[in-house]
């Protein structure tokens, strides 16, 4: 067994949607302080994927472990996201009727986010700082007070964005992080996904192909729920597989992946 | 909370809990004397307050919309009612130790679960305690199965069904349809006295002073944003680590020892307590009272709840047929043309008024809608969960 050093360790993994296989006996593993980014065309399993490892889907095979040794298979969604995983959703999810403020303080990680724990009083000084603190990193310090249903939705990505850095996870989730946004903004989100993988290991799922060379490092394909190829971009990109699966149409998906 | 609305609250507490029974206990004849009728006519409107906080805690705040809540009205009021039927002792008509319901069923002895219900510390617990226990049987199964949305909405109606069913019969022994009634007195004080009454009234006006400021309280802790955040998007607050069903469980217990409540202050007050007040049109009159005054701002529900009720005595009296035409009106047109409420209406054309007022120079600073942050009394209507 090789998780050591792993960040997520997926073995033999399967999940059966009324027979359609959307992960099949995949195997997949992550190291630490990694920035990963996982392609395919439609219905490889990437988001599948995520939902395995964020604890939505319920594998019908296989051993998911983050870390060491955590099984993450028995554990509901808010426990796993307590543990240190993160999600981003694709379509930005925030809490709209709330401000931007209250949005970093509610995922601020915390010893308890149980109920009678958050009807007591907290220390708001070093809480504060922490917010303000991620606020500044996705630069929306300026908007603290506004609500979040009135900012713009590249503003909303990023929010939702700092919203998961807040709970200081190890692994971060992210669903098509740049879909929507304009060249400016998706520039922006690259280099802040970057900062991030400093210290945590950080998993893309992305169609961007110019996005994908600007922030990759190494880079997985998905293909019928199991994994084509691995490797850094460029050698990725000119893998004849890579170029066969998007459904025999090579010429295009050449051009698409260059 | 917010200076100005401590101020407002103050005075209003000050108006129900002073001001109204002291002018009750003025000379009839006085240019500002409240009847008898009257004050007792509010202390059924406050009850039904105290009911509409919880169910505006739940719906308003935590999106979670319950059709059954005359079933918790019902517990506290039964539990009440069990207790001022054998307080009646042998003074009833057939001078009889047991309930006269009991006497015409042929029923010897006293039902087990009735016995406990001689002591009146018991009862009072039990006015508490049976709601929130029942609440948190019922919201653990469904919100641990993650029944969300109109589907919540539908088995709690189906529930507010199965329990109006149940208390009709005679053989549950709680008086079948006609309920339980002919009180004579509660903890010893005769009801037919007008003090009695002031006092059922004064205590009902506390209860919902105080019940108000707890709810307040809630809004104002991370707790209260964390139900805001669950009407938003569940979704979200699951994997920010929080278990929504917990959320969801804790604040509909609250809203069921609301209605417990206030259903143990409406059975001394109205003198009877019928199965026609816990089934499914009660429990959607309930869900109408806080639609009408606003959802989302706690001070809306109360509103809406006295408003509608002050309506319906008027117009049962002076128009009966027009009660029903009026309540479907007033439901659709909240849904369709005011979604926020009364309150949330005012609301809005007071800042349209002032914008109005203050001109072009002054329009920028006042752009911001006052009412439209959720956690202090929004003017969005609830999303149902995605």
């Amino acid at each position: 067994m090789t998780t050591t050093g792993s960040i997520i360790y997926l073995e033999d993994v399967t999940v059966n949607y009324d027979g359609f296989k959307a992960l099949s006996r995949l195997n997949f593993f992550m190291d630490r302080r990694e920035l990963r980014v996982v392609i395919g065309p439609n219905g490889a399993g990437k988001t599948t994927l995520l939902d395995v490892v964020s604890g939505r889907v319920k594998p019908e095979t296989g051993r998911v472990i983050f870390g060491h040794e955590t099984d993450l298979l028995p554990l509901r969604e808010n426990d796993i996201a307590r543990l240190g995983v993160g999600r981003k959703f694709q379509t930005p999810s925030v809490f709209v009727n709330l401000t931007v403020w209250d949005n970093v303080e509610l995922s601020l990680r915390r010893p308890s986010k149980g109920v009678f724990a958050a009807l007591r009083r907290h220390d708001p000084a070093e809480e504060r700082d922490r917010i303000a603190q991620t606020l500044e990193t996705v630069q929306l310090a300026a908007k603290a007070d506004a609500l979040a249903g009135a900012l713009a939705h590249g503003e909303k990505q990023w929010l939702e964005i700092g919203m998961v850095i807040a709970q200081d996870p190890e692994l971060l989730l992210v669903d098509e992080p740049v879909a929507g946004m304009t060249d400016e903004e998706t520039a922006r989100t690259g280099a802040l996904l970057e900062s991030i993988s400093a210290d945590r290991s950080v998993l893309v799922i992305e169609h961007d192909m110019e996005f994908v060379r600007q922030i990759a490092r190494k880079v997985t394909v998905l293909h019928l729920g199991t994994v084509l190829c691995e490797g850094p971009v460029e050698q990725v990109q000119n893998d004849p597989r890579v170029l066969e699966v998007y459904l025999g149409r090579r010429r295009e998906a050449a051009d698409a992946v260059h | 909370m917010p200076r100005r609305e401590a101020l407002a609250v103050g005075l209003a507490a000050f108006g129900l809990v002073v001001v109204l029974p002291l002018c009750n206990a003025l000379p009839a004849d006085g240019p500002f004397s409240v009847s008898n009728f009257t004050l007792n006519l509010f202390g059924k409107f406050l009850a039904y307050a105290i009911l509409a906080l919880g169910l505006d805690l739940l719906w308003g705040y935590a999106g979670v919309l319950s059709l059954g809540h005359g079933v918790f009205f019902g517990l506290g009021a039964y539990a009440m009612g069990m207790h001022l039927m054998l307080e009646i002792g042998a003074k009833s008509v057939y001078q009889s130790a047991l309930p006269d319901f009991m006497v015409w069923n042929q029923v010897t002895a006293l039902p087990l679960f009735w016995q406990p219900f001689r002591s009146g510390a018991f009862t009072l617990a039990a006015i508490v305690l049976v709601p929130a226990l029942f609440g948190l049987a019922f919201g653990y199964l469904a919100f641990r199965s993650r029944i969300r949305g109109v589907y919540f909405s539908i088995i709690t109606q189906a529930l507010a069904l199965s329990v109006w069913l149940v208390f009709n019969r005679n053989e549950m022994n709680l008086g079948g349809t006609n309920g339980l009634a002919d009180f004579k007195t509660i903890f010893g004080f005769p009801l037919n006295q007008p003090v009695t009454q002031r006092g059922l009234y004064v205590v009902t006006a506390v209860t919902l002073v105080v019940a108000y400021l707890v709810c307040r309280w809630i809004t104002l802790t991370r707790a209260g944003k964390v139900l805001v955040a669950i009407r938003d998007s569940e979704t979200r607050v699951l994997f920010s680590g929080y278990s929504p069903a917990a959320y969801k469980l804790f604040v509909f217990v609250v809203s069921a020892i609301l209605a417990g409540l206030a259903g143990a202050l409406y059975a001394p007050q109205v003198g009877i307590v019928t199965p026609a007040k816990i089934g499914v049109l009660p429990s959607i009159e309930m869900v109408v009272w806080v639609a009408a005054g606003g959802r989302g701002t706690l001070y809306g529900s109360v509103i809406g709840a006295v408003g509608v009720n002050w309506i319906q005595s008027w117009l049962t009296t002076s128009y009966p047929d027009l009660w029903l035409l009026f309540l479907g009106g007033l439901f659709m047109g909240a849904v369709l043309f005011f979604p926020d409420g009364v309150v949330g209406a005012l609301g809005r054309l007071i800042a349209r008024a002032r914008r109005l007022l203050a001109g072009p120079r002054g329009r920028a600073s006042l752009e911001t809608p006052h009412l439209s942050r959720a956690t202090h009394g929004g003017s969005r209507p609830p999303r149902s969960d995605q």
